[in-house]
């Protein structure tokens, strides 16, 4: 009897300390949980050379400055490859909450750019998650280079990029990308070059602070031409954050900020030290 | 004999208890805001998902923020709130376990506005603090609302704010409540 009597007691005096959570458990009962869009599965719209799954909002404006230096391992002469630059300067703009177009121009071969990214997918948390965010790519690239042989008329000039871009957010500081790629050239310069070259890139990030992470991207191409002169572009650097910009530093054997140019015409060797430094900043409006 | 006496009486005690059990409202979709007055900028941001319980028979009340629900003027202000000083996916709820006073047991069938003292845990970023702040629960027509405001300090929930926009950002906080509830049916 006296054990039941303090049992009880026990009961009647835990329902008492236990309420607020109680409560807590009630309200979990009666409310569902919500679903979250995935936020800044990357920082910038760039991963390096690259685009990356984040477009931007509504009415938001960014303007893009990119850099890159010319060979590190050109010598003293060269200040280490800081006397040349090839620059980018582009406008993004978003149109919709999932469609984003932008114009850039490239000191590189003269060329124009204009691109839209289509957001497909986005990676969500909640009752009905998506697993990851899909965004297809697409540009076209008109260089306007005078007196290049055999590129005289507008059509040769031209070339497309088709992109898929693949990415989760693993956790907060951990992002993975795949990007499938084919890219139509009107006219290719190498001999037994295809007019469509297609590519695999791979990429991440890994957040070392809160406002800086590392950066890893490389393209593969699956029917790249024999040519020994052309390589798979490869880059690594650093994304900083400082309010509203981003700026990316990084290391990579691509001249060009364009997926014609960095994809198929990538000339250095990584690992034979021609590399560029490079940078890009965003500023979003 | 006595045993039995104190047995019955700790049973009505807790059936009374569950009686009142009664009076319990939930909230679904109350409004949260709070407001940074800096040197370079006022920040606001506003929330309408807020989930609450409140008990007229014990006078508690649990309160819970979901942090990605917070919606800003600017998305990018939104972005670096959850990624960087937030760290919203790490703690994506801020809540509140308190109880308040009144004279006496409110009555859901009385009208009428209470001013009532709340004294509790507030968690936010993953750390609890002691809230103590004052707040007005009206009854009307046996529906229950509830608002408050108070202030917090930044520092004391150890959200760190870089040197380089400590002129936008400010170290105390005004929050904001407005709840209504309903009751919960049984």
């Amino acid at each position: 009897m006296k054990k039941i009597i303090i049992s009880l007691f026990i009961l009647f005096y835990s329902f008492n300390i236990s309420a607020q959570d109680d409560l807590m458990a009630l309200l979990e009962e009666n409310t569902e949980e919500q679903n979250h869009d995935v936020e800044a599965t990357f920082k910038g719209s760039r991963l390096i050379n690259g685009h990356t799954v984040q477009v931007r909002k509504p009415k938001e404006l960014e303007f893009l400055i990119s850099h890159r230096f010319g060979r590190i391992n050109s010598g003293s002469y060269e200040f280490f490859g800081l006397d040349g630059a090839n620059i980018r300067l582009g406008l993004e703009y978003g149109i919709l909450k999932f469609l984003t177009i932008g114009v850039g121009r490239s000191s590189f071969d003269k060329t124009y750019d204009g691109l839209a990214k289509l957001k497909m997918l986005r990676q969500s948390t909640g009752s009905k998650s998506i697993p990851i965010s899909l965004v297809y790519f697409t540009s076209v690239a008109h260089k306007t280079l005078k007196d290049q042989d055999g590129f005289e008329d507008a059509t040769s000039k031209t070339s497309y990029t088709h992109q898929l871009l693949l990415a989760r957010k693993f956790s907060p500081s951990f992002s993975l990308q795949l990007m499938p790629t084919v890219i139509h050239r009107n006219k290719v310069e190498e001999i037994n070059g295809d007019n469509d070259l297609y590519a695999v890139g791979m990429g991440g990030r890994m957040k070392i602070s809160n406002r800086v992470s590392l950066n890893l991207e490389y393209y593969y191409r699956v029917n790249a031409p024999d040519n020994e002169n052309l390589y798979n572009s490869l880059a690594v650097g650093f994304d900083i954050e400082t309010g509203g910009h981003v700026f990316q530093l990084h290391f990579t054997n691509s001249r060009t900020m364009i997926e014609r140019g960095f994809i198929t015409e990538t000339t250095g060797d990584f690992f034979g030290g021609d590399v560029h430094f490079g940078f890009n900043v965003s500023r979003v409006f | 004999m006595i045993n039995k006496t104190v047995f019955i009486t700790l049973l009505v005690l807790c059936l009374v208890s569950k009686g009142y059990s009664q009076v319990k409202f939930v909230e679904k979709d109350g409004i949260a805001s709070f407001f940074s007055s800096a040197p370079l900028e006022d920040i606001e941001a506003v929330n309408n998902k807020v989930q609450s319980v409140l008990d007229l028979s014990s006078n508690n009340v649990v309160i819970v923020i979901p942090i990605r629900d917070f919606k800003f003027d600017k998305s990018l202000m939104e972005e670096h709130f959850n990624e960087n000083y937030l760290e919203s996916e790490k703690y994506p709820k801020a809540t509140f376990k308190g109880s308040f006073s009144t004279a006496q047991t409110l009555d859901v069938s009385e009208d009428g506005t209470h001013h009532v003292d709340v004294d509790g845990d507030l968690t936010i970023h993953g750390v609890t603090n002691k809230l103590k702040t004052k707040a007005t629960i009206s009854i009307l027509k046996g529906s229950l609302s509830a608002t408050t405001q108070f202030d917090i300090r930044i520092e004391d929930y150890k959200v760190k704010i870089p040197k380089m926009v400590f002129k936008n950002i400010a170290e105390v906080v005004e929050v904001k409540a407005d709840l209504t509830y309903d009751p919960i049916e049984n």
